[in-house]
């Protein structure tokens, strides 16, 4: 007999509600079918069985909270379960991505499930592998003295964040001494400011506004409340540039009006962030200062190997940024497919953490609304964003005379410890270029 | 100025509450109906009932030396002068607390309070007098009461609970305990060993729900030899008192001799479970059948105050209530209802107050149960590991290897470890011997520090002593337990 036992969750993510059981008593598993919907704070997730065998019991339901490491299937094993049980090794070959996944903060193992680090919590692994999922997280407090749970409590420090160098990872006054030295230093350059700091908006005391008129107080959602302490977190990690240009997107109009049609057969929509997906994949290979992470504590740069596009996207509940996955080996009509999947998705909530994750650069494209120009903030561990705003036409000097075009204005921000700003305008300009004449991207990408 | 704290209820978290805002300099008003600190723990609960349980542990011994050559004569057993040792007791500990009431300068009022807002309460005194505080906060610790089964609750003397229980009336002849928790088993075994006849009922299969059964086990082979009859999975479907007639006064009416309580009519109990009688009749009932927290204070519905639905205060990890000012300790903040847990709270909720970061998360909590042989837990069970599915390795050393046990005669005993397979940390640690009640405190230290089985191992622990069982659990962690040949199995 074998349970399945929620696996945990990505960094960050301490629990999830159980929106529906997919099996029920009877049904047979398969290792990596999935069994339960969950949802956390930034995503709903559909989590895998990493057990096969018939469902004897099933002991979560709709509106539990549920934690990882809690049995969620009494399963009597099945004949084929047990060899395939030990973490989805197999995963890793399907993966294209998978060889790359070494560098990320997740274990590689499990690149495959919907496992893995949202957004806002891209924390670099601690220095001991944290414990399993197992007891010590759950039952129990971290494993430190109480005088040492007092003296982290006492300096801000989350104590289940420090990595414990006594025997079986039991935490120190000096280890606790040295991450927040550790975290005092990162402020500014990236690190583990997150993991101390507290949730974005503390500071000094509001003001009473009802003093001058009427207010409502609401919590923040989940998404609000992530967005926040992520995007804190990347304004204080990143000394931020931000570059501006525009693009003469006459001709690549026509060419999108012209090609429309057969994007909308495929299920897609020829979009100009379609085609900024396609101009930056292929830049990134030009120019790899632009796919790394800045490991600021290792003093190590993280060069990608591989190229995912994310795309920021505004829905009823907030902002979320999934990512098209290997976007340099897709075309423009498999991209502008990906791109509609993926935004329908983040609209219905119904995003993966690991549609989510893993991204090399990030586009917000706020052109639909409107807007000159705008400096988004780098979706760190990135170290480069792409903002787009309305383009329209302008008058611009063609040597003899002014001829209406239409203009695209770009903003480029990034992240000053690893780009230098001759190098940012050269990937603008390439970016441009691309824009105006898509056969360069052909002819160099 | 220093702030103005006001206690409410002087049990174990109350008065160490005030004790210890007092001494951080705050100004301290503790209010509480009785003539001293003390509370529930000191008058009616811990102290008294361990008093009674010194007195049967002699009666039992002496019995036992019988085995070892030595015989008494039938113990004479005067009743009045044992209530009255426990009586001296709780006045030598209770005067104690109030004398360190006065040298700290906590203001003591004897009396009722009821709360007028979250910054006033008022107190009637019990010398008739009446007096209205202010305050900056409030710690509520009004403890806890014996649950009642209303269905079942009949006017009797001969219908006792833990507190009338421990003013020993008489020493009846025959005696029922409903409720197979620490408390009956506690006082039940009191009065076993004074001479009664003492049933036990239990509506779950075992006797204490929520102890690992390994550890039960033992004591439960004790109990059934010492009590009459053990009933489990039975329930109590009713009582009267026998023959229709009227209960007795009560009163104590003592025999001296060896308690034949002088024909007043017992109380005739139904009964509904397999082995059960159908009904029985006793001279006494003891129902001990758990306790509910103390939530309803007067006026606290003038306060933001929340009560969750099994009745006890809601508050925040610093025992902070909804209401920002007033904080709630001890039995009416939440299970486990222990002294020792109320105590903690009291230092936590006055650093909160103090403006400290203190939050209230032990590492483990422990449980003791003062029966003969003692059961002792602490951190995570064998029943919650498996509930939580926690993998955990389970060391375990039996008494009969230990030199000390058989020496005193006391082999009925284990000692065992919950250790995490991966870091080799000590999750928890559960025993049942003689003294296990004091031996839990290695154990308790042991996961605080987040111990492993090695540090236990290495540490020296004297030779001959029962403490050495925790060290050799630790060693048999490892297939190495000097006592016990029982290699580790490959796996």
């Amino acid at each position: 007999m074998a349970d399945f036992i929620l696996p945990n969750l990505g960094d960050g993510v301490a629990q999830g509600d159980v929106l529906k059981v997919l099996v029920k008593v009877g049904d047979m598993v398969a290792v990596d079918q999935a069994v339960v919907e969950l949802e956390t704070d930034k995503a709903t997730i559909e989590v895998p069985s990493s057990v096969a065998g018939k469902v004897k019991e099933v002991k979560a339901k709709p509106g539990d909270k549920v934690k990882p490491g809690q049995v969620i299937l009494v399963l009597e094993a099945g004949a084929e379960s047990a060899a395939s049980a030990p973490v989805a090794a197999p995963a890793v070959a399907e993966a294209p991505a998978a060889p790359a996944a070494a560098e990320a903060p997740a274990a590689p193992a499990v690149a495959e499930r919907p496992k893995v680090v949202d957004i806002a919590a891209g924390r670099p692994a601690p220095a001991t592998a944290p414990p399993a999922p197992s007891a010590a997280s759950i039952v129990t407090a971290a494993p430190a003295a109480p005088s040492v749970r007092r003296l982290a409590r006492e300096i801000g420090v989350d104590v289940s964040q420090v990595p414990g160098t006594g025997p079986g990872g039991r935490i120190t006054q000096d280890d606790v001494k040295e991450f927040a030295k550790r975290v005092m230093n990162s402020f500014g350059s990236g690190g583990q400011a997150a993991a101390a700091s507290r949730p974005a908006g503390s500071g000094p005391a509001l003001p009473d506004f009802s003093k001058w008129g009427e207010v409502e107080r609401k919590a923040m959602s989940g998404i609000r409340r992530k967005t926040a302490e992520h995007l804190s977190h990347a304004w204080n990690a990143i000394p931020h540039v931000t570059q501006f240009d525009k693009a003469d997107i006459t001709n690549l109009e026509a060419m999108r009006k012209k090609y429309r049609g057969e994007a909308e057969k495929a299920g897609g929509n020829l979009t100009v962030t379609a085609v900024a997906v396609k101009v930056i994949a292929t830049a990134l290979k030009v120019f790899p200062q632009f796919n790394a992470s800045v490991d600021a504590a290792g003093e190590a740069i993280v060069y990608k190997k591989y190229i995912n596009v994310g795309i920021a996207v505004d829905t009823d509940n907030g902002l979320l940024v999934p990512v098209i996955r290997n976007a340099d080996q897709k075309n423009l009509i498999q991209l502008s497919v990906d791109i509609q999947q993926l935004a329908d998705k983040a609209k219905a909530r119904k995003l993966t953490l690991d549609e989510m994750s893993g991204g090399s650069m990030s586009i917000s494209n706020l052109g639909g609304i409107g807007g000159t120009a705008f400096t988004p903030i780098v979706n760190w561990p990135e170290v480069a964003i792409l903002g787009i705003s309305r383009g329209g036409f302008e008058p611009v000097w063609n040597g003899t005379a002014f001829e209406p075009r239409q203009m695209l204005p770009l903003s480029l921000s990034y992240d000053h410890r690893l780009i230098d700003g001759a190098d940012a305008i050269r990937f603008l300009r390439w970016v441009v270029e691309a824009l105006e004449n898509p056969f360069t991207l052909a002819l160099r990408g | 100025m220093s702030s103005h704290i006001a206690v409410i209820g002087a049990g174990p978290g109350g008065y160490a509450a005030a004790f210890y805002a007092a001494d951080l300099g705050l100004k301290v008003t503790l209010i509480d109906n009785e003539k001293n600190p003390g509370g529930v723990c000191l008058y009616r609960g811990c102290i008294p009932s361990k008093a009674l349980l010194h007195v049967a542990k002699v009666l039992d011994e002496a019995k036992h030396a019988k085995d070892w050559g030595i015989e008494f004569a039938a113990p004479k057993i005067d009743i009045d002068m044992v209530r009255d040792y426990k009586n001296r007791v709780v006045e030598k500990l209770t005067s104690g607390t109030g004398q360190v009431a006065k040298f700290r300068k906590v203001n003591y009022l004897q009396g009722w309070a009821s709360i007028v807002d979250a910054r006033t309460i008022h107190v009637k005194k019990a010398d008739g007098g009446e007096e209205t505080v202010s305050v900056d906060y409030m710690i509520l610790a009004t403890g806890s009461t014996p649950t009642k089964i209303p269905s079942l609750s009949i006017d009797s003397p001969r219908v006792l609970d833990s507190t009338s229980a421990l003013d020993l009336p008489e020493i009846p002849k025959t005696m029922l305990v409903v409720g197979g928790g620490y408390i009956g088993l506690e006082l039940g075994s009191v009065y076993a060993a004074l001479g009664t006849k003492v049933s036990v009922v239990e509506m779950t299969p075992g006797l204490l729900p929520g102890a690992d059964r390994d550890l039960v086990k033992i004591l439960a082979q004790r109990i059934e030899k010492i009590y009459d009859k053990v009933m489990v999975s039975t329930k109590v479907t009713g009582m009267k008192v026998a023959g229709g007639g009227n209960p007795s006064g009560g009163g104590g009416n003592p025999s001296g001799g060896g308690g034949n309580p002088s024909g007043l009519p017992g109380i005739t109990v139904s009964f509904e479970g397999e082995g059960a009688p159908k009904e029985a009749t006793y001279d006494y009932v003891l129902v001990s059948i758990g306790r509910r927290p103390n939530a309803t204070i007067a006026g606290l519905d003038k306060t933001k105050v929340k009560v969750d639905a099994k009745g006890f205060i809601e508050t925040d990890g610093q025992r902070r209530t909804a209401e920002p000012t007033i904080f709630a300790i001890g039995d009416v903040a939440g299970e486990p209802m222990l002294a020792h847990k109320a105590s903690h709270e009291a230092r936590v909720a006055v650093e909160a107050i103090e403006g400290h970061k203190s939050v209230f998360e032990p590492a483990a909590i422990p449980a003791v149960v003062f029966t003969d042989p003692e059961i002792a837990w602490a951190g995570l069970t064998e029943a919650e590991a498996e509930k939580q599915g926690i993998k955990v390795e389970v060391a375990k050393f039996p008494w009969p290897a230990s030199g000390r046990a058989i020496a005193i005669d006391r082999t009925d005993g284990l000692t065992k470890l919950l250790i995490d397979p991966a870091t080799e940390r000590i999750l928890g640690v559960g025993i049942v011997g003689s003294g296990a009640g004091e031996l839990i405190a290695e154990g308790v230290l042991a996961i605080e520090m987040g111990a492993t089985a090695s540090d236990l191992k290495l540490t020296i622990h004297a030779h001959p002593t029962l403490s050495e069982t925790v060290m050799e659990s630790a060693e048999m962690f490892f297939g190495q337990a000097t006592h016990v040949y029982k290699p580790k199995r490959k796996s």
